[in-house]
């Protein structure tokens, strides 16, 4: 259940990892759309908060183009409907999420994410 | 029964059979007649769901949200630190807000999973710290796990609990967003892990201190951390916790407030006539006293004795 609102907030946390560890890279996923309730009050609270380049690539990296590339200033409802079904509905089910810096494979099993990290990467 | 921490480390023993006692839904049950079938003759079998549990857990789910306090009717994004099953995940969803959990036992997620709850879990161990980026989340909530970060596993250095311990709670302040809350309700088995507990808290930026429910009672007494990011409006002193004995109060309140007064009247009108020649003030009342303790407890100094009602009080002559 890897949604790509929490993926958007995921960086990479081995130790000594602190650059370019941001976002993490999809590998061999398999997805799963489940319908959320759209809730605009809290898309529009929360869009400051996106990374907006790693989202639309996050989403394009799963086959969801609709995001366009750069954040349009106005919030419309049309716009925040688009956002609510890449941000909340799109699960990623199986596969994995690599980082790109170090490369640690973060393997995601019945849609949880093994974050667990080795004593030596602590 | 021992402390389960000092059973088994919490991804071994949440296992199978402790993660069933969190399940909401049972089938057949001993302790709830409207599970049974009424016609049936065969015997019960026995159910493992703990409703005790569950019901404690969910109480201090809603404890930990109003200590939260986040404003009216707004959802926010938050983090459940140790969600296990999802019981407090629920409660969560249904205030209408968005989670993130993440906990250490794959027992207690498979049951979360079970339970289709609607925010995203993680398979963490919350001593290595979060990957989230800063900012993150609204408030993060915790229902007894802390604890559990008190105790080594190894004998390697970076699993010490005061390493542990900084590099949560240092990882957890980054992820939160300024001003927020965080809220974890622990159960510490002393007050050195209290002091342990919030000095590196604060070190790693938090403001805030322990918030006590029910201190008088054994039972219902309930240790809240609740710490600052940031300050501001939102955060500008620690919540009261709840008094009393966490059971339903005395009905007839005039009735109990007479009882009381009744066995000292003479005493305490001697001390009111005292206090109003205004010849001699006493310097240690007990508001002085408990002021004092409270001091000394928000700054995690150990063995402070507890409040009770003989606070402050003299001792009986012996002659």
């Amino acid at each position: 259940m890897v949604r790509l609102i929490t993926h958007n907030l995921l960086s990479c946390h081995v130790k000594g990892c602190t650059r370019n560890n941001f976002p993490l890279r999809f590998q061999d996923v398999k997805v799963e759309l489940r319908e959320a309730e759209f809730n605009a009050e809290f898309l529009r609270n929360f869009v400051p908060r996106i990374e907006w380049k790693a989202l639309v690539d996050a989403g394009k990296e799963l086959g969801d183009t609709s995001l366009p590339e750069e954040l349009p200033e106005m919030l419309g409802d049309e716009f925040l409907k688009k956002l609510h079904h890449v941000l909340l509905e799109i699960h990623v089910e199986e596969g994995a999420m690599v980082c790109p810096n170090c490369g640690h494979v973060y393997k995601i099993m019945s849609g949880i994410p093994n974050m667990l990290l080795t004593e030596s990467e602590i | 029964m021992s402390r389960p921490e000092l059973v088994a480390p919490p991804e071994i023993y949440y296992g199978d059979t402790e993660a069933k006692k969190y399940t909401s839904k049972c089938v057949l049950s001993t302790h709830s007649r409207k599970h049974s079938h009424p016609s049936s003759n065969f015997l019960p079998v026995p159910c493992q769901c703990s409703t005790r549990i569950q019901q404690i857990q969910s109480e201090m789910t809603y404890r930990a949200l109003e200590l939260l306090n986040l404003p009216e009717g707004e959802p926010k994004f938050l983090l459940d630190i140790g969600c296990g099953s999802g019981l407090s995940g629920e409660i969560l969803d249904e205030e209408g807000h968005y989670w993130v959990g993440v906990d250490i036992a794959p027992s207690m997620l498979e049951v979360a999973l079970e339970r289709e709850v609607e925010g995203d879990l993680f398979l963490q161990d919350i001593g290595q710290g979060f990957g989230f980026r800063p900012g993150s989340f609204d408030g993060a909530i915790s229902i007894s796990v802390i604890q559990w970060l008190l105790n080594a596993e190894t004998s390697h250095p970076s699993s010490s609990p005061p390493a542990r311990l900084t590099r949560f709670f240092t990882s957890l302040y980054a992820a939160l967003r300024n001003p927020s809350r965080a809220v974890l309700q622990f159960y510490p088995s002393s007050d050195d892990q209290i002091h342990l507990i919030t000095s590196i808290a604060q070190r790693a930026g938090f403001g805030g201190g322990i918030v006590v429910d029910y201190p008088n009672s054994k039972k219902a007494r309930k240790v809240f951390l609740c710490l600052f990011v940031g300050s501001g409006k939102m955060n500008d002193s620690v919540p009261r916790g709840l008094d009393g004995d966490g059971e339903e109060e005395v009905d007839d309140v005039d009735e109990g407030r007479r009882r009381k007064t009744i066995a000292y009247e003479r005493r305490r009108e001697k001390e009111k006539r005292r206090e109003r020649s205004g010849k001699r003030k006493d310097l240690k009342t007990k508001d002085w006293i408990v002021k004092k303790k409270e001091l000394y407890r928000q700054r995690g100094k150990e063995s402070v004795p507890r409040d009770s009602k003989y606070t402050g009080r003299k001792r009986r002559p012996v002659f």
